[in-house]
């Protein structure tokens, strides 16, 4: 058994399963609540999961109508419902949807491994080495996240048409990596603060650099911190409007899904039901990712904030 | 602690390594390894963030705008000029034609402290109750959490639906159970600014309460086994060992959001546009300068970021402060 072997499975063995896992001593105290106390907790959680779920429901609703039924003044759930409208949205009727679709998916994607990737080494330089310029680094990640960014669009505009970016797909990215990079790599890092660094040092006892230390150990180990930087990365760039209609290039065919929409939102005020159907379909993806990250959200996430 | 033994094992090499390049050498083998991860991340923020914000800088005290503007297409240089102060002296003067600063940033902090205020009491609510053995629970947090999964632009449309004046369903309630004339709820009043307030208290307890959840699962359990002990009633184990507890996750929570908060573009931009008075907050106006009318007024939007970016670095930097006397770090 190497080092490193041992290490890991010391610390696994020694280090409670309190990440993610239910708090234990709620079974103590879920004895001794009352009946009532179980119905009051259940309903208002119910009552808030509505109203979470409740406006989305209803474009889901709204997508089976016929774009006339969808402006009643007395709205019924289900009123002569069709799939028209997606099959509609799908055939391209009101522009080259499935092709909004790939560059959208190209897009988010490239951002979401750029980013992660980037995030990660950076996050776990800061965790492990003190080097000058460290904090410093960390709070101009702060920092950059005060500023209005969508007032940046002239100077923005202005670089990548300098280095021959404005237009393309990877102009794009980079932008989108830059606004997700601060929190990501704070997330990061103080998800990496919870991994111990006896795991670092026996990799390093087995003969791995730093750079195989931090790709073939702590990385696999930080999944549940990998998982939510994907999502917030991915959200970053999957809806997001104002970029992309001022750096991707004009025809029709270069537009995300989000842009695409915003076109036809304007042209056919009135055709909800089309709309409703063609925001479902762009819900669908950032939904798929959110549900296979969601186990490791709240471990992933409660280790930024909680320091020590 | 955790970082001081890796700089032990970093300090060793470099000592016994030799130093053909002298300080600087030594210096770069030391950190090398850290320069090398944070390179990348160094490079194109610096590139995509700094020029854009230095120039940005720059532009508010000139009297940039589209007529003065370079413009390559028709081969006109720059003909904008250095203007000193003027336009943070007209911005602050509260004149009208310059957006009327201190009406907007009255709504600016309403938006942002009503949202925030929300976000943390619905957060902490619904993460106390997630905390709980219940049945069901992974159910509950999956749906909680789903208004944080929904891209921006389709919750918007599904809200501005809602709150439609005529066939949206909150109106088509209020008939229901008798009001015969129910606002318009999007329209040119204060309304608008309450309806907007609504939709992003929905969009941002997610993000709050999965924190605090996480904040919560690192509280130890001995802590509420001692209190137990004690006789400590509910509300005195959450008052003493629950708030506490969440202390560091919460002081993150806040600072973010209210960072976040002060800036978020997409929900009034998507629901009431830019052209509503009523909605108006600081980095809308901003790119309402920027984008509409004929003028396309640079300075001013870019005035308008600079004042943004220095009213929250005051904020941030008193907020650290009081914190670290308190023995909190926050980012």
């Amino acid at each position: 058994m190497t080092a490193t072997e041992a290490v890991v499975q010391t610390e696994s063995r020694r280090s409670p399963p309190r990440r993610g896992g239910p708090p234990q001593r709620s079974d103590g105290r879920a004895l001794r609540r009352s009946p009532l106390a179980s119905v009051g907790l259940h309903a208002a959680l119910i009552m808030a999961s509505f109203i979470a779920i409740f406006p989305i429901f209803w474009v889901l609703v709204t997508s089976f109508k016929p774009d006339e039924n969808a402006l009643e003044t007395t709205p019924k759930l289900i009123n002569e419902p069709t799939v028209n409208n997606y099959s509609e949205v799908l055939a391209g009727d009101f522009g080259p949807f499935l092709t909004w679709f790939g560059n959208s998916l190209l897009i988010a994607g490239l951002t979401t491994v750029i980013g992660v990737f980037i995030s990660a080494t950076t996050a776990y330089a800061v965790s492990r080495f003190r080097f000058p310029g460290r904090r410093s680094m960390m709070l101009s990640f702060l920092v950059m996240q005060m500023f209005p960014f969508v007032v940046l669009i002239v100077p923005l505009y202005n670089l990548l048409l300098t280095f021959g970016l404005q237009g393309s797909v990877i102009g794009l990215v980079l932008v989108y990596c830059t606004t997700a990079i601060p929190f990501c790599t704070y997330l990061l890092k103080g998800y990496f603060d919870t991994i111990p660094i006896d795991i670092d040092e026996a990799g390093r006892v087995d003969g791995l650099s730093p750079f195989g230390v931090f790709w073939r150990l702590i990385l696999p180990l930080a999944r549940p911190g990998i998982a939510v930087t994907a999502f917030y990365a991915f959200l970053t760039a999957w809806g997001e409007v104002g970029f992309a209609s001022a750096f991707l290039s004009g025809n029709s065919e270069g537009k995300t899904l989000a842009v695409g929409l915003q076109s036809f939102v304007s042209q056919t005020q009135v055709l909800w039901g089309h709309l409703a159907a063609a925001s479902i379909l762009i819900a669908l993806p950032a939904v798929v990712v959110f549900y296979l990250v969601q186990r490791s959200l709240v471990s992933g996430l409660a280790a930024g904030g909680v320091k020590g | 602690m955790v970082t001081s033994t890796a700089e032990g094992t970093s300090q060793g090499r470099g000592a016994t390594a030799p130093r053909p390049w002298g300080r600087l050498g030594a210096f770069l083998h030391r950190h090398w390894y850290a320069y090398a991860m944070v390179i990348p991340v160094v490079v194109v923020v610096g590139v995509i963030v700094l020029i854009p914000l230095l120039q940005n800088i720059y532009f508010s005290f000139t009297n940039i705008n589209d007529s003065t503007i370079a413009n390559p297409v028709l081969d006109r240089p720059a003909r904008y000029e250095v203007v000193g102060l003027d336009n943070y002296g007209n911005v602050l003067s509260g004149d009208p034609s310059y957006g009327d600063f201190y009406d907007i940033l009255v709504r600016t902090l309403l938006w942002t402290f009503g949202s925030v205020v929300f976000h943390y009491l619905f957060g902490l609510v619904l993460a106390v109750m997630l905390n709980r053995t219940l049945k069901g629970r992974g159910l509950y947090r999956v749906l909680l959490i789903l208004p944080w999964a929904v891209p921006a632009f389709v919750s918007a449309f599904a809200w501005r639906y809602l709150f439609n004046a005529d066939y949206g369903l909150f109106n088509a309630g209020l008939r229901g159970i008798g009001v015969a004339d129910p606002p318009t709820w999007l329209g040119q009043s204060n309304l608008a600014m309450f309806a907007v307030i609504v939709v992003n208290i929905w969009l941002g307890v997610p993000f709050t309460m999965v924190a605090l959840l996480g904040g919560l699962q690192s509280i130890p359990n001995e802590l509420y086994e001692a209190a137990e002990i004690d006789g400590a009633t509910p509300w005195q184990r959450f008052a003493n060992v629950t708030l506490p507890g969440l202390r560091s996750v919460s002081a993150t929570v806040i600072l973010l959001g209210v960072i976040w908060t002060f800036n978020v573009f997409s929900v009034i931009f998507l629901i009431t546009g830019t052209n509503n008075p009523n909605t108006r907050i600081l980095i809308t106006y901003a790119f309402e300068r920027f984008f509409s009318g004929s003028t396309r007024d640079y300075a001013i939007a870019a005035t308008y970021g600079v004042l943004t970016l220095s009213m929250l670095l005051v904020f941030t930097t008193i907020y650290l402060r009081v914190l670290r006397r308190q023995g909190e770090e926050a980012w």
